[in-house]
């Protein structure tokens, strides 16, 4: 009651009302008219951008987990380079990371005859993989540096106590450090997770049709420039609102 | 007659089970030596006091035993099985280190409550996730630990939302809850407001009464000499003087002593 109250206040219904006109504005006098014919693409595209954030986030954190571990307690010998493999990650552009994998490594792999024959050949000549590959080792490489500071943030006492119980070391990174880690930075994955999310268009340009590469293909089609990337904006905020709402959920959990 | 009960009275001591033996135990922080050659046993049922001044190596001694810490050297022998070193001090054997810490549980100067654990997962965390025992038996206990050290009713609760009192005496259950040989209390109650050291002195209390073997580092001298049969006093990494409560607090002997007992009265 109290929340409805507080909403009527004036210049609440004032900035309600402007924003209503303004998307009854868009509705009427912009131009919809190609969306039943791109809707099965766009659906398409829509998929693309939700799975390959999905896979690249997921298999970036697991590996975020041991680069972040070597970083914070690791010998030398893998600290050094989980942490040159972070610094070059975050110190080069995506744009630059996706095409030196697909236009570098892509176009070595058909050299060798024996790719060229192998079982992934179907795979590997595709784009991608190259996609997920490049977002997957970018996430990683941000997330190798969050989890080296939750890893060093869990209190000591916290792992003394296991050990001082016996728990075996495997056990006591599994329930107890690893939890506390990672919960100590929901918040900081759940801002990058968004992040990656709009790092997604960048693989438009080595051809995977996701949702971005679907208003493109609409403006170039019907030269309508406009109304395709309002909606693609929506669509970002939408997909932005989930993943807010799925961290929010999990942080309390 | 004299000596025959005191002959009598030596073999039936000895019956009684070695708990923890440490031999000539070393301990240095770079160039600084923390430990330099203790040596202390204590049998099943022994409440063993371990008493000095900050800096004197108590702690240090404790955390040796289940080597939280690393001696430097020495020897510690629990439940009659000696623990393997290598040379630098650290366990040899993994397995064997994890196997002996079960039996000895710790409670610590700062509790150190799991946080992202409600007390009854806390309390369950190590029977079920290392000793094995089937969860619905391991939660039927915890329940009743909880219950006997004051926090029925408290089994959800975070740690976060306790006093530090509350929170010392659930790592108390969590610490019975492991069945444990022998305890070792480090400064339990060093960290607590004065109005609520007495809520866990009442535990340790009833622990030391079931003739529970505990090892136990504090500053609390009145209830060292009430619940100890044995205290030892330590000096810069030494033990300077030990015995049986009456005598060390009643009739020290070495000046060091007299001044610390003094100084902390």
């Amino acid at each position: 009651m109290t929340g409805l109250k507080e909403l009527m206040q004036p210049h609440r219904i004032a900035m309600m009302l402007v924003f209503a006109a303004l998307v009854i504005w868009c509705a009427v006098s912009l131009r919809w008219d190609w969306i039943p014919q791109y809707a099965p693409l766009a659906l398409e595209g829509l998929w693309a951008t939700i799975w390959i954030l999905a896979v690249s986030t997921f298999l970036g954190f697991l590996l975020a987990v041991p680069l972040g571990l070597a970083q914070a307690v690791g010998p030398w010998y893998l600290s050094i380079p989980a942490r040159t493999f972070c610094t070059i990650i975050r110190g080069t552009p995506l744009l630059l990371q996706i095409w030196l994998l697909y236009y570098g490594l892509g176009s070595l792999f058909p050299q060798f005859p024996w790719i060229r024959s192998s079982e992934l050949w179907p795979y590997l000549r595709q784009a991608w993989p190259y996609a997920v590959l490049a977002l997957t080792l970018s996430y990683a490489g941000y997330e190798g540096e969050v989890m080296r500071g939750a890893f060093s943030g869990v209190a000591k006492g916290q792992l003394e106590a296991a050990k001082s119980f016996g728990m075996p070391r495997f056990t006591m990174f599994r329930r107890i450090w690893l939890p506390q880690a990672v919960r100590n930075v929901l918040p900081t994955l759940g801002g990058e997770t968004i992040l990656q999310l709009k790092a997604t268009p960048l693989v438009a340009t080595i051809t995977v049709v996701e949702i971005y590469a679907v208003s493109s293909r609409v403006r170039a089609d019907t030269f309508i420039v406009y109304e395709p990337l309002l909606l693609l904006a929506l669509v970002y905020m939408a997909i932005a609102g989930v993943i807010a709402l799925v961290f929010r959920r999990l942080e309390r959990g | 007659m004299d000596t025959a009960t005191a002959a009598a009275s030596v073999p039936e001591a000895d019956a009684r089970r070695e708990a923890i033996r440490v031999e000539d135990l070393h301990k240095s922080f770079g160039n600084l030596e923390v430990l330099k050659g203790v040596s202390l046993t204590a049998r099943q049922g022994d409440v063993v006091a371990i008493i000095g001044g900050s800096g004197s190596g108590k702690s240090t001694m404790l955390r040796c035993i289940n080597f939280l810490e690393t001696p430097s050297s020495g020897r510690i022998v629990i439940g009659g099985e000696e623990v393997a070193m290598r040379g630098d001090g650290s366990p040899a054997n993994q397995k064997q280190i994890e196997r002996i810490r079960t039996k000895l549980a710790m409670v610590f100067q700062q509790f150190n409550l799991w946080t992202h654990r409600t007390l009854l997962e806390n309390v369950i965390e190590v029977p079920v996730h290392v000793l094995k025992v089937p969860k619905s038996d391991a939660v039927a206990r915890a329940r009743q630990l909880l219950e006997r050290v004051g926090l029925g009713g408290k089994e959800e609760t975070y740690p976060a939302y306790l006093s530090g009192g509350q929170q010392q005496r659930a790592a108390i259950a969590r610490a019975l809850a492991v069945d444990p040989s022998a305890m070792l209390f480090d400064e339990p109650t060093s960290a607590l407001d004065p109005e609520l050291v007495g809520e866990v002195l009442t535990v340790i209390r009833d622990l030391a009464a079931e003739g529970r073997t505990m090892l136990l580092v504090t500053h609390e001298m009145k209830f060292a000499r009430e619940v100890a049969n044995h205290v030892v006093y330590l000096y810069q990494g030494r033990i300077e003087e030990q015995g049986p409560p009456a005598e060390v607090f009643g009739n020290p002997q070495s000046d060091r002593l007299k001044q610390f007992l003094s100084s902390v009265a």
